[in-house]
């Protein structure tokens, strides 16, 4: 247990250098910030001044070797243009990311599991299918195009709900969140329901397949066979082993919703880490795109930790010492 | 469709019945006894002509700008052009672009970025999957290792460093969707693989003293397949998917070559305004195009996979 803790520390130790010096490397190579930072009209003087300040006059080696010296002291450079410290911009706005995140995980396992398990016992029922053609059409909407139609329909047409933003904020143990005042629920839940869709669909076929074929299993049978009621076999014998890669999925897809929230945040002019990456990105402010590349591969490199534990604790069959034997 | 399910499940009659049927015929019939399927890929037929045949088909070439008129910008659907009297039957964008026209013009590249990133993508997992699971030891756990760490972050997060790295273009586009899908297929056919290795008939194949090339590429890789058709149709539809998302997003193709994202990113800005076909209908194609994709893909999963068999 110890050894293949350390490794996968490492590991991940190991790749998240790896990305660091990608992302670094390859954020250099596009454009020029002080391009876009100086007035066009500034003279050689000047320029060359804003390029030493900004430490843009060295080489590409000492740059990223200052830069990851600074990252273990946690400072990943200033944002160019904030002018504040880039890991500071995206602390301030990660709650938001991970609240919004959050609600559209809970839509989604809230309806999906329960769903996904009516589909699998009645796959050939009219509620089955219907719940089937529902999740194809899910899987199949394009996250952006169903943020579009819900303000289409209810800020445009109904004006029901706010188009953006977070609206009114509340402190829970020192960080804002929207969910426990009605003006920011109304804010959080369109943006909340369309990063759900997918994953919600994702779940429910999922739930779906993971029945069909455990009800095919012997261990099933047996239990039918030995009498149990329904319920029993259901809610223990199958729920029980399908939840093992329900569990894996809804770990590993926290962190795809936290990436795909960029998407969504970007439609609702959610003050987050996405809408700040692609505003970043635009504006070719280098350090924050760096900064929130390396937040989330941080976020995910845990994630994908805790999955693994949780899985070896769910499925005794997966004992930890053979899986770090396995690779 | 359950009474014909029911028929091959029984045993003796399959037993009783001499192999006159294909392997084809079979694959057909099976595809065929569900009918959404079947509609998903007439749909998808459709589309694809439609985006083949965009020039031919468009009432207007929709970047030829001497054919737009700023006069007719923003027409709601149904309208007539001032000028030339022609119908807009989806409307008209801010530049006085005939939707429908933009909408094959869009469908045929967002098609093209899907397909051929797709295509390369397959071409390399296939290679790299076949050749960890044939060679194995320190091959394999490189490449199974660099597939195992890439699938543990989101598609659509590598796209974006890659993109943020690489810029805007239609072949960063498809680099990055390559890289984002080769994984998958290495991953499939390596398993499978594995399995199809230690089977007889590649026993067979061994004893007969035939070479590893033939081996591996008339016996080994045709067993391979079934899974491996499935990955790559849903994984069309991902292509697309993420394609138009980057697009719209501002990170994909640039404004010269607009694929159906950047349509409707473009359409965004008049959308609180109530002009909302601009955005909705190139929407309502993309939405057509990947979900008939995915009928398409459902129906094979079901078909192809041997543990529904029973």
């Amino acid at each position: 247990m110890l050894a293949f803790t350390i490794r996968r520390l490492g590991q991940s130790a190991f790749v998240l250098v790896v990305m660091a010096f990608i992302v670094f490397v390859g954020v250099y190579a596009i454009g020029d910030p002080i391009e876009l930072l100086i007035n066009p009209q500034a003279d050689a003087v000047e320029r060359a001044r804003a390029t030493a300040a900004l430490g843009l006059d060295k080489s590409l080696a000492e740059q990223f070797m200052s830069f990851l010296a600074g990252a273990l002291r946690g400072d990943l450079g200033r944002s160019f243009v904030f002018n504040v410290p880039a890991l500071q911009l995206i602390l301030d706005r990660l709650p938001a990311t991970l609240e919004l995140a959050g609600a559209a995980m809970v839509i989604a396992v809230v309806l999906g599991i329960p769903l996904g398990l009516i589909a699998g016992l009645k796959p050939d029922s009219a509620i089955g299918r219907a719940i089937m053609a529902g999740s194809i059409l899910g899987f199949s909407l394009p996250t952006f195009w169903v943020g579009l139609v819900l303000i289409m329909v209810f800020s445009v047409h109904f004006g029901w709900l706010p188009p953006n933003g977070r609206g009114e904020t509340t402190l829970l143990l020192g960080v804002p969140v929207s969910f426990l005042t009605i003006d920011g629920l109304r804010h959080l839940a369109m943006p909340a329901l369309n990063l759900a869709v997918f994953k919600l669909s994702l779940l429910v076929r999922l739930t779906r397949a993971g029945t069909r074929e455990a009800l095919l299993q012997d261990y099933v049978k047996f239990a039918r066979a030995k009498g149990l009621p329904a319920r029993r076999v259901i809610g223990v014998h199958v729920l029980k082993n399908i939840l093992i890669p329900i569990v894996t999925v809804i770990g590993l897809e926290l962190g795809s919703v936290i990436a795909f929230a960029v998407v969504t945040e970007s439609i609702f002019a959610w003050p987050g880490t996405g809408k700040l990456l692609i505003d970043s990105i635009n504006q070719l402010d280098r350090p924050v795109v760096v900064a929130y590349l390396l937040v989330i591969v941080t976020i995910f490199i845990v994630i994908n930790f805790v999955v693994d534990l949780l899985y070896s604790l769910l499925d005794p069959r997966v004992r930890i010492g053979q899986a770090a034997a396995a690779h | 469709m359950s009474s014909v399910r029911i028929a091959t499940e029984i045993p003796p009659a399959e037993a009783a019945e001499p192999r006159a049927e294909s392997p084809w015929r079979r694959f057909a019939a099976e595809f065929a006894e569900s009918p959404l399927a079947l509609a998903g890929l007439a749909m998808l037929v459709v589309i694809v002509v439609a985006a083949i045949a965009a020039p031919i088909i468009s009432p207007q070439n929709p970047y030829d700008l001497s054919q737009l008129d700023v006069l007719d910008s923003k027409l709601p659907p149904g309208e007539h052009s001032s000028s030339t009297g022609t119908t807009y039957w989806l409307g008209t964008d801010d530049q006085g672009r005939d939707m429908l026209s933009g909408i094959f013009y869009g469908l045929r590249i967002s098609l093209a970025v899907g397909a051929s990133s797709t295509v390369i993508a397959l071409a390399i997992g296939l290679s790299l999957g076949l050749a960890a699971a044939y060679f194995g030891g320190w091959m394999d756990a490189l490449i199974m290792r660099i597939a195992d760490i890439q699938l543990s972050f989101p598609a659509i997060l590598i796209a974006l460093i890659l993109l943020a790295v690489l810029g805007q273009g239609i072949d960063k586009i498809i680099a990055a969707l390559v890289t984002v899908q080769w994984a998958y297929y290495a991953r499939t056919v390596r398993s499978s693989a594995l399995v199809e290795r230690q089977k007889e008939y590649i026993e067979a194949a061994h004893v007969l003293a035939l070479s590893r090339a033939r081996i591996v590429f008339r016996h080994l890789l045709p067993n391979c397949l079934p899974p491996l058709i499935v990955v790559a149709t849903v994984q069309v539809a991902h292509a697309i998917l993420l394609e138009s998302t980057l697009s719209f997003l501002g990170l994909g193709l640039p404004i010269t070559e607009p694929s159906l994202g950047l349509l409707i990113a473009n359409g965004f800005q008049y959308m609180l305004s109530g002009k909302y076909w601009i955005s909705f209908y190139p929407g309502l194609a993309l939405l057509l195009s990947i979900m008939a994709i995915n009928l398409v893909a459902d129906q094979l999963r079901d078909v192809l996979n041997p543990r529904l068999r029973r």
